[in-house]
């Protein structure tokens, strides 16, 4: 429909929109830019304009590194398992043999998704506890003590304790996402399929992974994303350390602005993880358009 | 369907030897499979099995038997959790979730109204401007909304929280409820114009009872987000008593020190609503998720 003038519903009807995201979306990422070249303080409304000398140190950070170092961890074993395995747990629940059991599954896969990350984050401290954790107890009830460790307070293993977490917690709206797009996929492909010979496996191959491409494309996208941004889980859990050892950029953002008051150098962070999330955003916003719209 | 007749034809022996010698097989490895799928279900359910045992026991139990079923079964664990902080955090949480629902969902489809049925360059420039909403992340806007809520003297307020939930679900919430309205009929709304209703009765009265569907699963994206988000509730409010459960469950924790079969009443109550939702409108969600292909 063609917008007439003088008709002012329109304008009406988008202000509070434009003002939400104005106000709280589109002026926050210009000042955050804008911050990142001032020295300034949580208490003061002065700022100090200090030019390009915390970007500089940006680059002489090693926290940062640290960090960024296990965000790609992160997004390294949250696409093996999340995306991976995840498509391949979707095809086995959506497999003829295993229609009975495949409604329980699923919700029970999806339980986590709906449980806050604080909740989630608690309860695995008590798994992760030296003396009761029920992480070790198990270890030992298998009579394999000896690997039992202080998961959360060990600096080598600290990290890949928060991710396994968040791999727990994010399995099953993936897995629900790739079911989604599996029932989508025409009934006939998999029935040629099966004429032509082709096993499960093959039927996994040449059918399922080539018809649900955008959607994994699109998981991925997601998250990788999700990985850049990770604060609740290392927070949470281990706030970062031992020493640095499961900091992560947002965490490391967190701390050097409200802990250490240097909210400078944080603005500086937060662009940093703006620009290097944007990318991906963008990308996704690119497939999914060209997937659908009218 | 040619080649497969072809095939068909060309080996008409395997088929009956691979009939004779499958079965054993696949019975193997599809039990193995399964054996798979429910160790992987035990990994799930475990831990919030022994979370909702373990709210029954006092510490002494939870510390000498982890793994035993409480002797004695501590109901007075819920009324400590509920008295000691969680009644009020819950009703917190249940005040700016509502308000956020409420907010977003009115916003949000009176845009996606606009941004459905009218074109010209300035619709498609606020069509991009929403879009565009969906690549920030609450992360990178932290310390600016501090600054914002800060000079406005909404910090410390649910308002703080409310204002900017609503900003963060916008842009999912009018794309999805979008696609849904550029589905309705242009007939309903000319016939409906030609009868001298209005603009806002079309959208009112045509546009959302249609869409009822889709603006359920509007209603439970935003409340799950609303009721588990962590980051804002935790630096934008500073009272104990104005804190969401998210991050009320933090002070919480700090208060008890040791009282953990309190702790972990107070994380059951703080799941079951959301398990309750996910049970009764799981259908909604699955489509709310496979549809906004999931942000946040």
């Amino acid at each position: 429909m063609k917008l007439k003038k003088g008709n002012i519903t329109p304008i009406l009807f988008m202000l509070p929109t434009i003002l939400f995201l104005g106000l709280f979306i589109y002026i926050p990422l210009i000042q955050n830019f804008y911050n990142s070249f001032f020295e300034f303080s949580v208490f003061s409304q002065s700022k100090e304009f200090v030019g390009l000398s915390k970007i500089k140190e940006l680059f002489v950070d090693e926290v940062a590194i640290i960090a960024l170092n296990n965000n790609v961890k992160y997004a390294i074993i949250s696409v093996l398992l999340q995306v991976f395995f995840a498509l391949v747990l979707a095809a086995i629940l959506e497999d003829k043999f295993f229609r009975r059991f495949a409604p329980a599954l699923r919700v029970i896969y999806f339980m986590p998704v709906m449980i806050s990350i604080s909740v989630i984050a608690l309860l695995f401290g008590f798994v992760y506890n030296p003396q009761i954790g029920l992480l070790n107890s198990f270890l030992e009830l298998l009579g394999i003590e000896q690997l039992a460790k202080p998961w959360l307070g060990n600096s080598t293993t600290a990290i890949y304790s928060v991710i396994a977490m968040s791999q727990w917690q994010s399995i099953g709206l993936i897995t629900m996402l790739f079911i989604v797009s599996i029932q989508k996929i025409p009934k006939e492909l998999y029935e040629a399929a099966e004429i032509d010979g082709a096993g499960k496996i093959r039927r996994f191959f040449s059918v399922t992974v080539p018809q649900v491409k955008e959607a994994t494309f699109v998981n991925l996208l997601v998250t990788v994303t999700g990985s850049i941004l990770v604060f609740n889980e290392p927070y949470i859990l281990t706030n970062g350390g031992p020493g640095n050892s499961s900091m992560t950029l947002a965490v490391h953002m967190y701390q050097t602005g409200f802990i250490k008051d240097d909210m400078g150098y944080a603005s500086t962070l937060a662009s940093l993880i703006f620009l290097l999330s944007a990318v991906f955003a963008l990308i996704q916003i690119k497939v999914s358009k060209t997937g659908k719209e009218d | 369907m040619i080649k497969t007749n072809l095939k068909k034809s060309t080996f008409p022996s395997t088929i009956p030897t691979n009939k004779m010698k499958l079965p054993v097989q696949t019975r193997i490895t599809k039990n193995i499979v399964l054996l798979g799928l429910l160790s992987f279900a035990v990994i799930i359910l475990y831990p919030l099995f022994w979370m909702f045992i373990s709210s029954f026991k006092s510490y002494q139990e939870i510390y000498s038997n982890v793994w035993a079923l409480p002797t004695e079964w501590k109901f007075e664990n819920y009324s400590l959790a509920w008295s000691k902080g969680i009644s009020s955090y819950f009703f917190n949480s249940v005040y700016v979730t509502a308000s956020t629902i409420v907010l977003t969902v009115i916003i949000g489809s009176m845009a996606a109204f606009v941004l459905s049925r009218y074109k010209n360059r300035w619709i498609d420039a606020a069509l991009l401007f929403t879009i565009g909403g969906l690549m920030m992340n609450p992360q990178v806007a932290l310390i600016p909304l501090f600054e914002i809520l800060t000079i406005t003297n909404l910090l410390d307020t649910h308002w703080a929280l409310i204002l900017t939930y609503v900003a963060y679900r916008l842009p999912l919430t009018i794309i999805l409820i979008r696609a849904f309205f550029l589905t309705v009929p242009k007939e309903l709304s000319e016939s409906a114009l030609m009868d001298g209703c209005t603009e806002f009765g079309i959208y009112w009265r045509i546009y959302l009872p249609i869409s009822l569907p889709i603006v359920i699963t509007s209603v439970i994206l935003t409340a799950y987000f609303a009721w588990n988000e962590f980051l804002f509730a935790t630096v934008f409010i500073n009272s104990s008593e104005l804190k969401t459960i998210p991050s009320g469950l933090m002070v919480f924790r700090d208060a008890l020190r040791t009282d953990w079969g309190v702790l972990l009443s107070g994380m059951v109550i703080a799941t079951v609503p959301m398990i309750v939702l996910l049970i009764f409108l799981q259908k909604y969600l699955v489509r709310g998720l496979a549809e906004g292909s999931v942000k946040g």
